[in-house]
């Protein structure tokens, strides 16, 4: 009974006017919320959660465009700006879930293990770090003793160049990655992937003699940003000055600009990778991950198809590379290490290895989770420690909670036993991979 | 002229010479079988003529050009298709798709016309999906095109297997144990399965089977191999009466049986 309720309930947010109202409903909501607690975690998740409900509700293809342009164009960024951890927050999920997309064709659709994926993201953000800085100049130099007031090798603006220049300078860097290990399979090939990424950062990290190029573990600072013209601060100024409260001050205009482009190259990067899953080429990755084999006697070259899966997948961590030099103005070893590989790589999985819907929710879910659930509990914990408060009727004060417990320290541990749950209880992720449904025609010979 | 023609080959692993100087011809347009016990070296005959394996020896020509050191892949490209003693269909892929990545080797499409939907993508697309569904329709699996194949009933995923290896279009169509765990009725739909697209497709056949109906109902022409190397060869009849080949089958004293019976 209860359930046939439920299934009629379920039924009625699939029709009518219903799931466009439940997504209005959604939006509304959060922007409310976020809008008047503008420091409020919930308030936040309330909104982007409404990210999903309007790709999971059967709204209209034209409705979802117009409420998704909307709430990525306009609502995002006013909020974004009255409260600039928002926007660096999904800037983040952007950052991730690009590289989750790459990760996903080499892992999801190629069933080639790459721990070491993170080297790409490192070559692009290096390659602008390079260019872009005073690195150039400091070549002779070791770290430390360069002196002051050297010149820039490139304008800021160059950075739009590289960011095309990065595709290309990382998918060679796959194909270099690709070409030795082609031969190997399963364990083997994650063991050399992850000597790779290993490689990569120690490189990075001594690079610094003979020639300073990678200015070793203190990292190269400071890296340019392309130019903010003054006419966009003001014309934003004039356009949602009174909806923010406050003039808008150029350094925040700037993560608006990283958010707008990281959410561009997203776009890009899902057109891409639904366009090539849906072809000759995505179809030969998909048979080469089930059944290597029976792929090559099918006549499908396994060496160029791996190859282009390694170079795609690496592009795409390229590009996000050349943004997240960029919006740092600070690059370093430090952040190209194993455990982001791995970090990566566990958002594919939670998500739903193969599936592209999948693997955006696993990125924006492992990046709030670091970044505000965890910390969020991680202060209200400390919060309570400080206080008098005591847990009634076992009597515990909350001061003596040792500060072992704090949830920042066993991120890891917490993060290790979600990914423990949901193999056992949704091993094929959040949301599992399908295969397109054709609108198969009957068959013309087939009139029976 | 032969479509296919081993000379000498050889193929050993380690001590162990799995297929040793065998010498074959396959005229086109027929359909040849090849029998022997378990081990017989039947299956890496044809591993070793589709290119997974390397020949230690000998000479391998198809269609007037030399197989030796082409890729499994450039091999399939040439027109020689495949089924495999366990099915192997890309199981998380919908029928369709199997059948559209047997097709891989006639799609022109390029990437730039794949990342830009260029007409001629479209095109090609849906050309190959008719083409598909009618292959589907030919191997007498209708209305199941969007199932995933891991999900098929066994003798459907057999069919498929024969969709998938006659969609990359080949002069020639190998199939390892095609009929094995069929029933009879199932037997009896696939052998003339296998006529039809003789007749009809003119692809050569060559199979190895170990089912006596199947192979002495349908084969033209049969090989007979034992230990890695062929001991006979000859039409269906001649096989049958063969002392060499009754002996691989049944042992010696079979053969000795015969004769004493002959004899009284």
């Amino acid at each position: 009974m209860s359930e046939s309720i439920a299934k009629r309930f379920q039924d009625k947010l699939d029709h009518g006017v219903w799931p466009y109202l439940s997504v209005l409903v959604h939006i509304g909501l959060g922007t409310a919320l976020v809008y008047i607690y503008p420091r409020s975690n919930l308030a936040f998740l309330v909104l982007i959660s409404s990210l999903f409900s309007l790709y999971a509700f059967k709204t209209d293809r034209r409705f979802q465009l117009v409420a998704g342009a909307l709430l990525a164009l306009l609502i995002i960024p006013v909020i974004g700006v009255r409260n600039i951890f928002y926007l660096e927050v999904i800037f983040q999920i952007s950052v991730f879930a690009a590289l989750a997309l790459g990760l996903n064709i080499v892992v999801g659709f190629a069933g080639l293990l790459d721990l070491g994926y993170v080297a790409f993201y490192a070559v692009g953000a290096y390659l602008w770090a390079f260019f872009g800085s005073q690195q150039y100049y400091v070549l002779p130099f070791a770290p430390g003793s360069q002196p002051s007031g050297l010149p820039f090798l490139l304008p800021g603006d160059a950075f739009y160049l590289f960011l095309f220049i990065a595709i290309i300078v990382a998918a060679l860097t796959g194909i270099l990655l690709g070409l030795p290990v082609l031969r190997l399979r399963g364990d083997y090939l994650a063991i050399v992937t992850l000597g790779f990424g290993e490689v990569i950062r120690v490189l990075a990290n001594n690079l610094d003699k003979p020639l300073n190029i990678t200015n070793g573990p203190q990292g190269i600072t400071p890296i340019q940003r392309p130019t903010m013209p003054e006419w966009a601060v003001d014309s934003f100024n004039g356009l949602f000055g009174p909806l923010i409260g406050h003039p808008v001050s150029p350094a925040d205009m700037y993560n608006l600009l990283f958010y707008l482009l990281a959410l561009l190259v997203i776009m890009v990067i899902i057109r891409v990778t639904r366009r090539l899953d849906d072809s000759k080429i995505g179809r030969a990755w998909t048979a080469i991950r089930e059944d290597e084999t029976a792929a090559i006697a099918m006549g499908i070259p396994l060496v160029r198809m791996k190859l282009a899966a390694f170079a795609v997948g690496a592009s795409f961590a390229g590009v996000m590379g050349v943004l997240l030099a960029a919006s740092r103005t600070f690059i370093s070893p430090e952040s190209f290490s194993f455990m982001q590989s791995i970090g990566v790589l566990s958002m594919v999985i939670l998500g739903g290895t193969g599936s592209i819907p999948g693997v955006i929710l696993g990125a924006a879910v492992v990046t709030i989770l670091n970044l505000q659930v965890l910390q969020g509990f991680s202060l209200y914990l400390s919060e309570l420690r400080q206080s008098e408060a005591i847990i009634p009727l076992i009597n515990f004060a909350w001061k003596d909670l040792s500060t072992q417990l704090d949830p920042a320290k066993y991120q890891r541990l917490l993060f290790g036993l979600i990914l423990i749950l949901m193999m056992i209880f949704r091993p094929k992720g959040l949301i599992p991979a399908q295969r397109r449904r054709r609108r198969l025609v009957a068959d013309p010979t087939a009139n029976k | 002229m032969a479509l296919l023609e081993t000379i000498n080959v050889v193929k050993s692993f380690g001590g162990l010479t799995a297929i040793n100087r065998v010498n074959f011809e396959l005229e086109p347009g027929k359909i040849v079988s090849i029998i022997g016990p378990n081990g017989a070296g039947k299956t890496t005959l044809f591993n070793t003529l589709t290119g997974i394996y390397q020949p230690d020896q000998g000479q391998i020509n198809f269609n007037g050009r030399s197989l030796l050191g082409l890729r499994p892949d450039q091999i399939a490209a040439c027109g020689i298709s495949r089924t495999f003693q366990n099915i192997r269909l890309f199981g998380e892929m919908s029928v369709i798709e199997n059948i559209l990545v047997g097709m891989h080797v006639h799609l022109r499409q390029s990437p730039v016309d794949i990342l830009l939907r260029l007409p001629f993508f479209k095109r090609e697309e849906t050309d190959s999906e008719h083409n598909a569904l009618a292959l589907l329709h030919y191997v007498g699996l209708d209305g199941v095109g969007d199932e995933l194949a891991k999900n098929l009933p066994y003798g459907a995923q057999r069919r498929l297997e024969i969709a998938r290896a006659l969609a990359a279009e080949p002069k020639l169509l190998l199939l390892d144990e095609p009929a094995a765990g069929m029933n009879p009725q199932e037997t009896e739909e696939m052998t003339s399965l296998f006529r039809h697209i003789r007749d009809e497709k003119g692809i050569t056949i060559l199979l190895i089977e170990h089912d006596m109906r199947v192979v002495m109902n349908i084969s033209e022409h049969i090989c007979v191999m034992d230990y890695g190397e062929k001991i006979a060869e000859g039409t269906p009849a001649e096989i049958r009466a063969d002392a060499r080949v009754i002996e691989a089958y049944l042992g010696r004293g079979a053969v000795a049986g015969q004769h004493e019976e002959q004899l009284q």
